[in-house]
């Protein structure tokens, strides 16, 4: 295990090596200047000047491996002198937004809490709900609690989240008036009172997020608890006078829940990605949010370091789900 | 073999219906049977004649409903297993009544280790501990023959081979010291030198442990061997029953002759799915009203398409489901 786990990490580099260059490069060859938001009035020769400063004149390939440098030497050393208080970068250049003027990493930094904290808790949400229900109407199927979860799943994946967010921001905000209908970044958590509105302005953008999360992954849940049911080992489990509880929640749940976990583990990069749609709705300042604005601004290395950081992310998830499938299931050997 | 003492199981009037979308399937209809202390009851039959669902139906392992299970009685151990609670049921299988079923490829769970799934009625049963119920899963497989057994107990189901499972599945079946042991095909699955192998245990088990046994078995080759009284089932009918002699020799009924026609020379070989009696054996969608056989019986007559026959009694322990009388060459006039 260890061995296949060392291997699948070397191959991954040239692998992300290579997807950084071809995100690089279509960055590049996209329409769009990071200077078009600058306003008329300021004259061209300032403006070529700053995009000198910007880094923009230099050939493709230098600006690439200067991005490479950046990235992997100068921002792993600023994180380590930020730990430890030593001075590693001391005057290297960072990655820099084209946008804000201050360093990618920074931002990406100031994002992270919010969506960690508003996407990350509907995906734990959503798996917290889906796995009973899953569970409960695969083995009570065509029961009406089963039709009932059929039907809401099937809501919940069809209706797309800026419909559900923005019939929950008309009927609770609009209407009812219980929750915020703007998510305050800034707010932070004091008493209980702020702690209150905290939750309060969380609801809606959670509960649609974990809707969504949990229907589909009640579904998988269901599927894959029908498949074992009907499985041999199961009436063997039964024949032997093993409870019901046994019987379902040890011999066909352990094997159930192996595609599950997979799928889970697989969807975990989703939540550092953000949900782009649910974070503009709510208008929560997360990591999709940033992505979006970053690409109406052309700001091609925020752009650039948030894509390549998702395509780590599912990279090293990847791996992860195929190291979980190999510890659940004994018939896997990664020799 | 005592002839006179009382039976450990005696199935009275059993009758299964299932319901499915396309109609009900009459799969049990009114079998009634008994099985003495340390006999060795065959059953045999083609394909779909209700052999499975019959063992699986006293004992309450045929999920009803969708499924209704009815009859006179079941009785085992003083108790009516038809009226038993769901408790009552589970504290008699796999300790007084074991089963070893058909496919040993899939009935063992994948996930768990073979120890942990013989420890399981060990300690469910017979309140062992942890090292009390893995000293006798040890030795339990030394008894059904497993090389290396307390480091056997450590593997999983896809270490062994067909027949080493089929030996683990016995193992299980034996735990707890049964009553009854219900072997359904036990060696259909597996290649004709591991099947010889499988019976030798059985046969030697047997001798050891003294418990009753219930074989089913489309091979009649495999049951000349072993059994010492045999039911012929047809069309979830019992349609003879004898001595396994006599059955040989005298077969009663046209479906036991047709059968007998079919069993291979070679001593071993194993049974062609009886393709020499023309047809498919029925599936019945309402109780049956005349004989299930008369499609395929080249003795047939207007009665049987008019009246389902009794088991008619032609000679001591010896009955047969069938108006035509071989010892008068010609229609029984009794019933
Ligand atoms: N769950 C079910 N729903 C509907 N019909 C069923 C079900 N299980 C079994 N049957 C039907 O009951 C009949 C008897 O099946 P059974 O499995 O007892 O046959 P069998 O004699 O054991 O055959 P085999 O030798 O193939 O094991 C068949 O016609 C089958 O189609
Ligand atoms: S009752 Fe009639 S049809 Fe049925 S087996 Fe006997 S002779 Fe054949
Ligand atoms: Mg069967």
């Amino acid at each position: 295990m260890l061995n296949y786990t060392i291997r699948r990490l070397l191959i991954s580099i040239p692998t992300l090596l290579f997807i950084s260059l071809v995100i690089f490069l279509l960055l590049d060859l996209a329409p769009g200047d990071p200077m078009s938001s600058i306003p008329l009035t300021v004259p061209p020769e300032v403006k070529e000047k700053m995009r000198e400063a910007l880094g923009l004149g230099e050939p493709v390939h230098i600006r690439f491996l200067n991005w490479l440098y950046q990235f992997f030497v100068v921002e792993p050393q600023v994180a380590w002198d930020h730990l430890f208080g030593t001075d590693f970068a001391e005057g290297k250049q960072r990655i820099i937004s084209f946008q804000s003027r201050s360093p990618v990493m920074t931002v990406v930094a100031e994002r992270m809490p919010q969506t960690l904290w508003v996407v990350g808790l509907s995906y734990v949400i959503g798996i917290l709900i889906a796995l009973p229900i899953g569970i409960i109407s695969a083995y009570k199927q065509y029961s009406w609690f089963d039709q009932i979860g059929t039907f809401i799943s099937m809501i919940g994946f069809s209706i797309p989240t800026f419909f559900s967010g923005v019939l929950l921001i008309v009927v609770f905000s609009v209407i009812l008036q219980w929750f915020p209908s703007i998510y305050d970044t800034t707010h932070t958590v004091t008493d209980w009172g702020s702690f209150w509105y905290q939750v309060k302005q969380m609801i809606m953008p959670v509960s649609v997020l974990a809707l969504y999360n949990a229907a589909q992954i009640s579904r998988f849940m269901r599927a894959s608890m029908l498949d074992n049911l009907n499985q041999d080992y199961v009436r063997t489990a039964r024949a032997k006078g093993m409870s019901e509880k046994v019987v379902v929640l040890s011999h066909v749940l352990r094997n159930s829940m192996i595609p599950v976990v997979t799928v889970i583990a697989l969807g975990v990069p989703t939540i550092f990605g953000g949900a782009i749609i649910t974070e503009q709705v709510f208008q929560v300042n997360g990591l999709g949010q940033m992505l979006i604005t970053a690409i109406y601004a052309s700001d091609a290395p925020m752009v650039q370091t948030l894509t390549f950081i998702f395509a780590v992310l599912i990279v090293l998830f990847n791996l992860i789900a195929d190291i979980l499938y190999g510890i659940l299931d004994p018939r896997i050997r990664y020799d | 073999m005592a002839d006179g003492a009382a039976p450990v199981l005696n199935v009275r009037d059993l009758t299964t219906v299932f319901k499915t979308r396309s109609g009900a399937v009459h799969a049990v209809n009114s079998v009634s049977f008994s099985l003495k202390p340390g006999e060795l009851l065959g059953i045999v039959g083609e394909s779909g004649s209700g052999k499975s669902v019959t063992m699986m139906s006293l004992i309450g392992l045929i999920p009803a409903p969708p499924a209704i299970v009815s009859g006179e009685a079941v009785e085992f151990g003083g108790l009516d297993l038809l009226t038993a609670t769901d408790d009552e049921l589970r504290r008699i299988r796999g300790a007084r009544i074991g089963f070893v079923f058909q496919d040993p490829m899939t009935s063992l769970n994948p996930v768990f280790t073979i120890g942990h799934q013989i420890m399981e009625p060990l300690r469910k049963h017979m309140g062992m501990t942890k090292p009390e119920a893995r000293a006798r899963a040890q030795a339990l497989l030394e008894l059904v023959g497993i090389p290396d057994a307390e480091r056997r107990l450590k593997d999983y189901p896809h270490q062994f081979s067909g027949g080493m499972r089929q030996r683990v599945m016995i193992a299980i079946a034996l735990a707890c010291d049964p009553e009854v042991l219900i072997a359904d095909e036990p060696t259909t699955a597996l290649d004709v030198t591991i099947q010889a192998q499988i019976l030798e245990l059985m046969h030697e088990l047997r001798a050891k442990l003294g418990m009753a046994v219930i074989w089913i078995t489309h091979d009649l080759g495999v049951i000349a061997g072993i059994a010492d009284r045999v039911l012929v089932m047809y069309g979830g009918q019992i349609v003879e029953h004898a001595d396994v002699r006599d059955l040989f020799k005298q077969p009663r009924h046209p479906y036991t002759r047709a059968l007998l026609q079919t069993v291979p020379r070679v001593r071993g070989e194993r049974a062609e799915r009886l393709e020499v009696i023309e047809g498919q054996p029925p599936i019945l969608h309402a109780a049956p009203s005349s004989c299930s056989f008369a499609a395929r019986c080249p003795f047939s007559f207007e009665r049987c398409l008019r009246e389902n026959p009794a088991r008619f009694e032609v000679g001591p322990g010896h009955d047969a489901a069938c108006f035509y009388d071989f010892d008068a060459g010609g229609p029984r006039h009794v019933g």
